[in-house]
């Protein structure tokens, strides 16, 4: 990491994006002093700024992503705060909320204070780290919520787990509401897909492997939004995968409910079809679902049903990926390639807008969970980067920063890449 | 007319993979390795050679029709019977293969409960892999054998009707005979239970006939295809009790007389008597199970042959 830099920093040149206020200029400029945002630098000011030449590039606020693991504590074979957070620069995440399924899992202040040291010694972006719900992630016995969300977590989840009885889910979110916590649901119905290894339908059955369908994901859903009514809780539905789950949420919200929701940016670019030769870096949870259902889930982040892309970067090595399908874990790692592969499957697709598309991971995740972030509005913290939309670059392991082994996308070329990142106006990530 | 020699690969992981006239191609072979079964008879195609039978999942008579299969041709056979969660916990499939490889062996033929597990495998090593079973996604050597069966009953598979009767969903035998029947121009229905014949097969397989009532399924067919109802496999969720399924399906004398005169009745065993088939079918004139048996030495024969060979040129 470069050393603290401590003069201003001047982008110069650049279309600038900021969905937050509606900005969008060509040939524009950004400053950041003293770590945030500025409208402008005095002379003298200029004079001693970094300055950029951001001649056709685009300047757009740092991403923010809703649903990483960065493997430690307890998991480090998979990869590391420090590469993880270096994996998050490269792909212009400058804030990242974390999973707590790690292990142990997050579910005490002692295990949340030491993945807080590990953040402060070596996280080259923000990491705002979530708590269980259960302890655990059991579905049994609710987690310290208060006492967590004092020490820092910025939402509760039991992730993959869920919540499988409707009792302890009631009075969970009941308890999350009154510390104002937001609850992140993995909605699946686990009584309907036990060995389930991908979507259930015409490729699972060619594939002979099992499969989960998509109601497991709609009833949990369904129930979320009965859920969310009686409780006044607020709920964030995490990596929609099925097209009807988008109608639910979209129902929900022209009723008035302050539901939330996300996908995973490889549910936008692939669809199940993508299987049909076991990739294991492939087998994710909830898993890639048909073609109507990707194209509903597009649908559903321009019109603004699905509140904010993710990138549901869940590194594996590369072994314990190189198995047969039934035994490899669920997961893919994605930080490096999820802008790349949103800006594919919408922009280059004509389907949405770039300023649309920054939105969805800037100022849609920023209200998911009330963040001060992405945004480049004077006086916020100067998180910005800088995306070069002429160039086309091909995934390799030197381009990828992750220690994990299994970012699906690897080999693949994408038009468009992340060129720096900066954290408080200190970059984080350059294209060498 | 003699038919092209087109094979050139050195794994058998399924039907998928495979053309018409490799299936033809294939047959051929099997043919010619026919005189071979014989009590006394043997060839010596692959002295010299090693299989290994990695059987990661009971079986008993695809790993003896296997080991059978390679010793008529002259090749030395290993088996080894474990199963694949006893193999996880020490090693990875990857380790125990290159572990075979290394002590020269020629080809592996697997036998694994994860759908996918034979593909894997073959790219994993330079030596053949031949798959006995993966999961529920495909069997190809008894479709292989199934199909042979067929084609030595009615001449030629083009325009034949068969039915495929029980349970599909887990089935990789069902898997393998729909593409194989098909590749070959037979017309395939695939009758049961809604639960163990989902709608959805339809759209997988967009060339078969799904139907659940049975004497619409059988009266009509040049064969039928039974299915072995696989206790293990099937949880308590898809059809209510054994006896159930066989007042259903299961094809009594009384069901069979509503097959035409010549229609034949197959099984890839090992048959649940009384369940899915009463014994007065499956050792009736009907039946043609005990020849499906001896076809599928000579058609494994011709797999393994085929597919060492692939590698030695």
């Amino acid at each position: 990491m470069n050393p603290h830099d401590p003069s201003p920093l001047w982008l110069h040149g650049a279309r600038v994006i900021d969905p937050a206020t509606g900005r969008d200029e060509p040939n524009s400029d950004v400053f950041i002093r003293d770590g945030v945002f500025v409208e402008k630098l005095t002379a003298e000011e200029q004079t001693r700024a970094r300055k950029i030449n951001a001649t056709g590039l685009v300047a757009f606020p740092g991403l923010i992503d809703l649903n990483c693991r960065l493997g430690e504590p307890g998991q480090s074979a998979r990869e590391t705060i420090l590469t993880g957070t270096l994996a998050a620069a490269a792909g212009g995440f400058t804030t990242v909320v974390t999973m707590p399924d790690c292990k142990p899992a997050l579910d005490n202040v002692g295990t949340l204070q030491l993945l807080r040291e590990i953040c402060a010694r070596d996280a080259r972006v923000r990491v705002l780290p979530t708590g269980t719900l259960t302890k655990g992630h059991e579905g049994k016995a609710l987690a310290p919520l208060g006492s967590m969300k004092k020490a820092g977590v910025v939402a509760v989840t039991d992730t993959t787990s869920g919540v499988q009885n409707n009792e302890i889910m009631r009075r969970a979110l009941e308890y999350a509401a009154m510390f104002n916590l937001v609850v992140l649901d993995h909605c699946q119905d686990s009584s309907m897909t036990e060995g389930a290894q991908m979507h259930e339908g015409a490729w699972s059955l060619r594939l002979g492997l099992r499969g989960s369908p998509r109601a497991a994901e709609e009833i949990v859903a369904s129930s979320d939004c009965v859920l969310a009514e009686l409780t006044k809780a607020r709920i964030h539905l995490q990596h929609l995968s099925s097209g009807n789950t988008a109608d639910i949420v979209r129902r929900a919200k022209s009723r008035g409910s302050k539901l939330t929701c996300e996908v995973s940016a490889l549910h936008l670019l692939l669809n199940d079809g993508a299987l049909e030769n076991y990739d294991t870096r492939l087998k994710l949870n909830p898993p890639l679902r048909e073609e109507s259902d990707r194209q509903k889930l597009i649908t559903a982040v321009v019109d603004g049903t699905i509140d904010a892309i993710c990138s549901d970067h869940s590194p594996c090595t590369a072994t314990e990926k190189d198995c047969e399908f039934d035994l490899a874990p669920f997961g893919a790692a994605s930080l490096e390639t999820t802008f790349a592969a949103a800006y594919e499957t919408l922009v280059l697709s004509g389907k949405a807008d770039l300023p649309l598309l920054v939105a969805r991971f800037t100022t849609g995740p920023a209200r998911v969970l009330n963040l001060p972030y992405g945004t480049l509005k004077a006086g916020a913290s100067g998180d910005v980067v800088l995306f070069n939309p002429q160039t086309s670059w091909t995934v390799t392991p030197a381009t990828l920063f992750s220690k994990s082994g299994n970012n699906p996308l690897n080999g693949r070329t994408f038009q468009g890449r992340i060129q720096q990142s900066f954290v408080g106006g200190q970059q984080v990530f350059s294209v060498s | 007319m003699a038919l092209q020699d087109t094979w050139t690969k050195k794994d058998l992981t399924g039907i998928a993979d495979l053309t018409r006239a490799e299936i033809e191609f294939l047959f051929t072979q099997a043919d010619g390795f026919l005189p071979a079964l014989a009590p006394g008879k043997g060839l010596d195609l692959m002295r010299g050679r090693t299989v290994v039978n990695l059987f990661l999942e009971p079986s008993t008579r695809t790993r003896t029709a296997f080991e059978i299969s390679a010793k008529k041709l002259g090749a030395e056979v290993v088996s080894i019977n474990t199963t694949a969660s006893s193999l996880v916990k020490g090693e990875t499939l990857r380790d125990t293969a290159e572990n075979i490889r290394a002590m020269g062996v020629d080809a592996i033929v697997m036998r694994h409960s994860s759908a996918g597990a034979a593909r894997y495998l073959g790219k994993a090593l330079d030596i053949s892999v031949i798959n006995a079973g993966d999961g529920a996604h495909e069997h190809p050597t008894q479709a292989l054998l199934d199909a042979f069966t067929l084609r030595k009953h009615f001449g030629k598979l083009q325009g034949l009707k068969v039915t495929i009767l029980g349970d599909i969903l887990f089935s990789r035998v069902a898997r393998s005979n729909i593409l194989c029947l098909s590749k070959l121009g037979a017309e395939v229905t695939l009758a049961g239970p809604a639960t163990l014949v989902p709608a959805a097969l339809q759209e997988a397989f967009p060339q078969v006939r799904i139907i659940h009532d049975l004497k619409e399924a059988l009266t009509d067919c040049d064969a039928v295809m039974l299915l072995r109802i696989q206790h293990e496999r099937q949880t308590t969720t898809h059809f209510p009790s054994l006896a159930e399924y066989t007042s259903q399906f299961g094809l009594n004398a009384e069901r069979a007389a509503w097959l035409k005169p010549n229609t034949i009745v197959m099984h890839p065993g090992p048959i649940n008597r009384g369940v899915e088939v009463e014994s007065e079918v499956a050792d009736g004139p009907r039946s043609v199970i005990l020849e499906q048996v001896h076809n599928g030495v000579a058609v494994r024969m011709a797999v393994l042959h085929l597919c060492t060979r692939a590698i030695s040129r």
